[in-house]
């Protein structure tokens, strides 16, 4: 897909959902992995999958913290970022890039309305 | 909140600050805490631990109050000799754990945690009236951080005017540091070698950049937890508390019950007496990227009751792996043997071992 096709949201549990054609790309936000710290251990579902919006995926755990991690739209599991096994500190590092989480196929737009831009979101953050 | 007088420079160093108590302390720098725990172990660590409190005990009976308030023989303290002890309540529950630091026979300074400040502070002065004793709070007025690790001595013996290097562990002088006036203490909570530096609260910026300059990283408390969960020391609100009695948790070296009679003695006795319910064990989960935390439950073989509890648990830099600590029955305290530890709804392996998961000091020089 072209990169000028891409948008990003964001939820009010600092998930970013980047939405590319009927595929989408899910992670946490800056903050979220400010927040945990050193993450150790990324748990992510199998591929095939069918999330429903706001359905738990997996749990990302820091050295000091566990957190759930929630479907910002309804989607199926394409892949799961299997460099994270060996490599979760990817999280931490590039947590808009490289330490995506899941890769998805959108099966409905219901609730994107209801997610974050980037402004929206950055003003949620201030007021934390 | 309350700021150490490090609190900028914290944030300078762009740590993420976290409210502690009443305090806002760094969880961690920017390399992150596994990184920090790292150069703690390899290198020198460096800690602001300033938010401790520390009260003066002086005057005439200030040992028989001392005495009566610890749980260790403060009379085999000569100046210059600190030791580790237990504040118990009346029904023989911690109130607290501290460090008595004996700098003459009738002056000492006791060191508490930050969380038990306040409550210590009374019960010092609760009992203090039957004595003759003058108490301070010296809080305020004292910074005190940390250098740990393997290069922690040979780094602040180069910046002391007066040589340190060969203070024994739980000993402690006064000289100048990076020519500020500091209490120099062979003593630590991270399982190295290393000092604590007390000096007067606006010093510490002077020492912090001067021990960072000499290449000690600093670290935040998230890697502090981590380094005295490995080297299986107890932290107040976890491994002691008001309500459960010290015994079993491998601090029979701190608790002298046949010293002069002291707070909370009569419920050690009889525990003793009774032999012991639970002990402090180390578990280590059989799967990788398994951490136990606080509260989960431990499991014996074909048992719905749990037999103890995880009262801290971490990831482990240092070992690769979870770790945890945990109290459970006595008859169960035995190394290799396995249990289950529920983890957030999943069923765990784990092996039970001897404290603690990280020997990086002499324990011989514990004493």
């Amino acid at each position: 897909m072209p990169e000028t096709s891409e948008q990003l949201y964001f939820t009010n549990s600092h998930e970013w959902l980047k939405v590319s054609g009927e595929f989408a790309f899910v992670g946490i936000t800056q903050h979220a992995q400010e927040e945990l710290g050193d993450v150790a251990f990324v748990q992510l579902p199998e591929p095939g999958r069918v999330l429903q919006s706001g359905e738990t995926f997996g749990e990302i755990e820091s050295i000091k913290a566990v957190s759930e991690l929630y479907a910002p739209v309804k989607g199926e599991v394409i892949e799961a970022n299997e460099k994270l096994l060996t490599a979760p500190e990817l999280v931490n590092n590039d947590p808009l890039g490289e330490g995506w989480l899941i890769k998805i196929r959108v099966l409905s737009l219901d609730g994107l309305d209801q997610l974050l831009s980037g402004s929206e979101y950055d003003s949620l953050v201030k007021e934390l | 909140m309350l700021h150490t007088s490090l609190y900028h420079v914290h944030k300078e160093l762009g740590a993420k600050m976290i409210s502690f108590g009443d305090w806002e302390m760094p969880r961690d720098y920017s390399t992150g805490t596994a990184s920090e725990v790292k150069s703690c172990r390899t290198g020198s660590g460096l800690f602001d631990v300033s938010h401790m409190g520390e009260f003066r005990v002086c005057g005439s009976e200030a040992l028989d109050l001392v005495q009566q308030l610890t749980t260790n023989d403060a009379s085999r303290l000569t100046p210059g000799k600190a030791q580790y002890s237990l504040l118990l309540n009346e029904e023989g529950g911690v109130k607290d754990d501290v460090i008595v630091y004996c700098d003459s026979v009738d002056d000492f300074l006791i060191v508490v945690n930050a969380g038990c400040k306040d409550k210590d502070w009374d019960w010092f002065n609760l009992h203090a009236k039957a004595f003759r004793v003058r108490l301070t709070d010296e809080s305020s007025a004292t910074s005190l951080v940390a250098i740990q690790g393997p290069d922690a001595v040979s780094i602040v013996e180069s910046m002391a005017d007066a040589s340190v290097k060969s203070l024994k562990r739980f000993h402690f002088s006064t000289t100048m540091v990076a020519g500020v006036p500091c209490t120099v203490s062979r003593t630590g909570y991270t399982g190295e070698d290393g000092f604590e530096l007390f000096c007067c609260w606006e010093d510490a910026l002077t020492i912090w950049y001067r021990l960072i300059e000499k290449g000690a990283v600093p670290c935040g408390l998230a890697a502090r937890d981590v380094l005295r969960q490995e080297a299986a020391y107890p932290l107040y609100g976890h491994e002691l508390n008001e309500h459960e009695s010290p015994l079993g948790l491998g601090l029979g070296w701190a608790i002298k019950s046949s010293k002069v009679d002291f707070i909370g003695r009569d419920d050690l006795v009889k525990r003793s007496q009774d032999g012991l319910r639970e002990r402090l064990v180390g578990l280590i989960p059989t799967i990788p990227n398994a951490i136990p935390r606080e509260g989960h439950l431990d499991f014996a073989d074909g048992r719905d009751e749990p037999i103890g509890r995880v009262t801290s648990g971490t990831l482990s830099p240092t070992i690769g792996s979870g770790i945890a600590l945990a109290r459970i029955g006595a008859g169960f305290a035995e190394p290799g043997l396995e249990l289950s530890i529920a983890i957030r709804g999943r069923v765990v392996t784990a092996i039970v071992r001897d404290l603690p998961f990280y020997r990086g000091l002499d324990e011989a020089s514990k004493k």
